[in-house]
Order: C-alpha cells, then structure tokens, then sequence
C-alpha cells in the first residue's frame, strides 16, 4: 500500500467513531498496544523534546527502507506516533520526501500537532521528513 | 454573605459557551481571566468618544483620553494603597515590570560579586531577568528554597541574606503551588538586613488585598489580564526612592524631559519610565476591572474561591492516586496535582474533549517541576466566577478520563 492509501485506510477507520471520546480510546488503545522502545534508545539523541510531552524516535536503514520505531510518555501522543510509524516506517526516502503527512489533520487532530501544544509530534514529523531527505542524499 | 454570582457570571458572556457540544467550564484563570462585558465596553467607549494620544496633544480628544488615562493610575493606586500616584508605573505586563526593575535597578545597584536571591517556585519571568542582568554584571542568582508542603524556607533565607545581596525577588502568590507566601515576614528579615524586595503580584491581586505599605514592599508587580482587564497591560509599584534613582528602562517619547544631541535630561516619575505611546485604551479598560472587583468586593471574592478551592482539593482527595503540589495552610487561588502514572497531557486533552479548560505542563516554572521530579502537573485556577456546580462536574469529567487512561 502507499503512504497515501495508508493515510486513507486510517481516516476510514477514524470514520466510524462519531464521538470525540470514542476517537480519543481509540488513540489510546493504540497508544498502551504500541510496543514500548528498549530503554537504551531512550537516549537524548533519539528525544524530541516539547514542553507538554516528549517523543523518541529511532530510524534504521535497511534494504533502501527506512524503519522508524517511537515512543511518547503521554499516551494520547503514543497513539499518534504509532499511526505515524504506521504510514512513514518502511518506505523509501523518496517516498517520505514526496507525500505529504495529511491524515492527522483529516481526522481533526490537527491541534496535537500545533507548535504552540508543542507535544514533541510537530518536530516528530519535521525530523521523519529530514530523516528521507538525509538518507535520500546517502543513496545518492 | 451576599455574592450574586447569576449576576457576576452574567457580566461574562464567554461562560455561556459550548465547547465540543459541551458546558464551557473555565479553570485556567491562573493563566488570563476572561472579560466582563464592562472591559469591553469602555474599550469601545473610548474609541467612540474620546480618542487621542495622552499627554501630547492641546486638543480635546487628547485631553479627555489623558484624563481617563491618569485616573486609572489613581484607581491602581488605591487598589493597592500605594502612597503616591507617581509610584504607579504603567508596563505591559508583570514579565516587563520585572524587566523593568531588573534592569533598571541592576544596572545603578548591581556590581561584580553581588547576589541576587531568587525563589524556587518563582514563573520564569521572574528568574530570567535576574539571570540576564547577573549574567551582564558578574553576579549571581542565589536559590531560596521551599519544602515539600510549597512553604519557603524563611531560616535559610536568614542565612542566604549577606552584605553582597542586592535585593530579593518573589511570588506573593505561587502560580503552581498556590501558597501564599509570607511576603510581610520577608520584606521585615530583608530590611532588617537593607536589602530591598521585589514581589510579583501577578497571582495574588485577584484574590486577596494587598497593601504595598503595609507590607513594605519595595516593588510590586501585576497584570491586568489576570484581574479580568485587557492583555498588554501590567503595573509596576516602586517607592518613590528607588524610583528616582534608577535610570530609565526604555529611552523615547514620554520619558524624556528635554533632548538635544548633546544631552538629554529625563522625565519625572512614573513618565521617566514610561517610554512611547502606551496601550491607551487598555489602560483606561483596565479601570473598569479594577471597578468592578472593587464593587463586588476583593474580600467578597476572596472568600468565595476559597470556598470553590476547598471544595475542589477534598473532592480531588477522594479521587485514589492523587497528589496534590502545594500544601502550604495558606492558599490561593490554584490547585497542582497528579493521578498515579497518567500524563498530565493526556488528561488535559481528554478534559478538554469535555468542555472543561485546565492547563498541564510545566506552567513556566521548571524549578518546580524539578522540586518534585515530574514532568508537569494538571493546574485547574479559579476566578470570581466559578461555581462549585463546575468543580462537579470537573471532578465527575476526570473520573471518566482517569477510567479511559
């Protein structure tokens, strides 16, 4: 699947629930089911630090993909990490650096990703977009 | 006693929201209190009638403005039972008015070696300033801390005081623990030892009265925003013998006296500090706040979010798991806590969802958060308006958040 059919298969998931907290359980349920990161990727290198919370993420390069794992320790934001690993892990650097990271919006949580909430989600997304411009120049 | 909140809630048309389908419950008051209809009313009023710019021009729309203006800096005066108008100074905000001091002070008082004391449960706007003018002169900001219960430690204080500290700076009211610090106690050690006092006011105004001569302030400093005025508007209370002395913060309009290329000869207090045109129909704005607090009575309203305050920590204290920051006797105002291992982040979203306006994080006060070693807290803060029926239904939105985290 591309990223853009991933990114329409989770707005269709979303879509049934017409609640605001039947979409928040949900997030947190993805959240508590994303699988937590060894203790040693948890390191300030791997830290993306906001005010209200903080994200780790950790990229590997393998076969031409790039596979992110990450982890918040608010757990409303471990569920966006985990839809966000879900559309951007695996894919090729061109394919992060050619599609743009809508979903999120489209469901209404744009505001998760407001620099003023300043969760640690918004420079998630800036540093997954670096991580395909970085690892594109490497292939080259 | 008699406190008509149908009628003080009706002077606050943002309460009748719906938020996400929701009632509007708002308990971020600690971070900007919402606006009674009589702000807004003279902020239009002023444009409508009486625009100019103050102080300038010989011509009626100026002079009615000025007259607004200068009566409002009366009005502050009183409010805090300053002795002389002149000791009033209009700034932007509490952050500036401690620029202002910082500053200003520093640079005719502060000298290589000095120390500056600093509390530990001080918002960033009143540590960084003192930083910066450390940094400038070669000085040092001195920690004065506080216990586990939110209380300041006034032996060490005792202590921390010698002949290099230049003066002391800190919260009358704590914007995260809520304790209402001993500030009378504390300007007497630090006279005793000449060495002035710098208190923020920014969380104490709205709730309790404050008498600058009785407590022997040195400087005191508040917003408007936070006492149901407008934003862009702060005060600076100095006694007129530091004022004086100290340079100007900001050179412009206002503040001079005469200028030419060779020299230029300041203005009196407060214009010596007042610099450029300032926010007119802010101010002016502001007075109709202070009116209004004045009418209902700070006492009045005092006690009636004490009473919101006490009902709201021992409904929170049923709640298994919780820990409240702050449990110094005297309170005011805000309420700090956590819930086991959850997220302050996430439970602000969740109650959000419900209509209910908390803040999380770490409320500009990293050294707090450093203190207890968490990375935020939930604050709920109240103003005039709140009622206990929202604390229920508060306490009610967080059972149903904590059973879904």
């Amino acid at each position: 699947m591309s990223i853009e059919e991933i990114q329409q298969e989770i707005i269709d998931e979303f879509s049934i629930y017409e609640d605001w907290m039947d979409k928040y359980s949900y997030l947190i349920e993805l959240g508590n089911d994303l699988k937590n990161l060894d203790q040693k990727d948890k390191n300030d290198q791997n830290l993306i630090k906001g005010c209200q919370s903080r994200v780790w993420l950790v990229a590997e390069m393998k076969d031409g993909k790039i596979y992110f794992r990450g982890e918040s320790d608010a757990v409303i934001v471990k569920g966006l990490v985990a839809l966000l690993l879900r559309v951007v892990s695996g894919r090729t650097p061109k394919e992060l650096i050619e599609n743009d990271l809508h979903f999120i919006d489209d469901l209404g949580l744009k505001q998760h990703l407001s620099p003023t909430r300043s969760n640690g989600l918004l420079a998630m997304v800036k540093q997954i977009r670096l991580y395909g411009v970085a690892y594109s120049k490497i292939a080259d | 006693m008699d406190y008509n909140i149908q009628k003080i809630r009706s002077y606050f048309p943002v309460l009748n929201q719906k938020v996400y389908n929701k009632p509007f419950v708002y308990f971020d008051n600690a971070a900007s209190a919402q606006k009674p209809v009589q702000v807004l009313m003279t902020e239009e009023r002023l444009h409508n009638d009486f625009y100019g710019n103050i102080h300038r021009a010989a011509h009626y729309m100026a002079d009615q403005a000025t007259v607004e203006f200068e009566a409002v800096r009366i009005k502050l005066q009183k409010f805090i039972k300053a002795g002389v108008r002149e000791e009033i100074i209009l700034t932007k905000g509490t952050t500036e008015s401690v620029n202002l001091v910082a500053h200003s002070f520093g640079e005719k008082y502060i000298q290589e070696g000095d120390e500056i004391i600093v509390s530990e449960m001080e918002h960033h706007s009143n540590i960084v300033p003192w930083q910066l003018v450390a940094g400038r002169k070669n000085a040092t900001v001195i920690k004065l801390p506080f216990t586990d219960s939110g209380e300041l430690q006034l032996d060490v204080l005792e202590k921390l005081i010698n002949h290099k500290t230049k003066i002391i700076a800190l919260a009358h009211v704590s914007n995260v623990l809520g304790t209402i610090n001993p500030v009378e106690k504390i300007v007497q050690i630090a006279h005793q030892k000449n060495v002035p006092v710098f208190i923020d006011g920014a969380q104490a105004v709205q709730h309790i009265p404050v008498d600058v001569q009785k407590l022997d302030a040195d400087f005191y400093a508040f917003s408007a925003h936070k006492m149901y005025g407008p934003n862009g508007v702060g005060v600076l209370y100095g006694k007129r013998k530091w004022l004086d002395e100290m340079p100007p913060y900001q050179g412009g309009g206002e503040m001079i006296s005469e200028v030419s290329f060779e020299k230029t000869t300041f203005n009196e207090i407060p214009y010596k500090f007042e610099a450029g045109t300032p926010n007119i129909t802010s101010v002016v704005a502001f007075g109709s706040a202070i009116d209004l607090i004045t009418e209902i009575g700070l006492q009045n309203i005092g006690k009636w979010e004490k009473n919101i305050l006490t009902y709201a920590a021992s409904k929170l204290k049923e709640i298994s798991g919780i820990k409240i920051y702050g449990e110094a006797p005297e309170k005011s105002g805000v309420i700090s806590f956590n819930v086991g291992n959850t997220h302050p982040y996430d439970i602000g979203m969740l109650l959000d969802k419900m209509g209910i306006a908390v803040r999380t994080g770490h409320h500009c006060a990293d050294p707090v958060m450093q203190h207890y070693k968490v990375p935020g807290t939930i604050r709920i803060s109240f103003g005039m308006y709140n009622t206990k029926e929202e604390v229920d239904l508060f306490i009610e939105a967080l059972k149903k958040v904590l059973v879904m985290l």
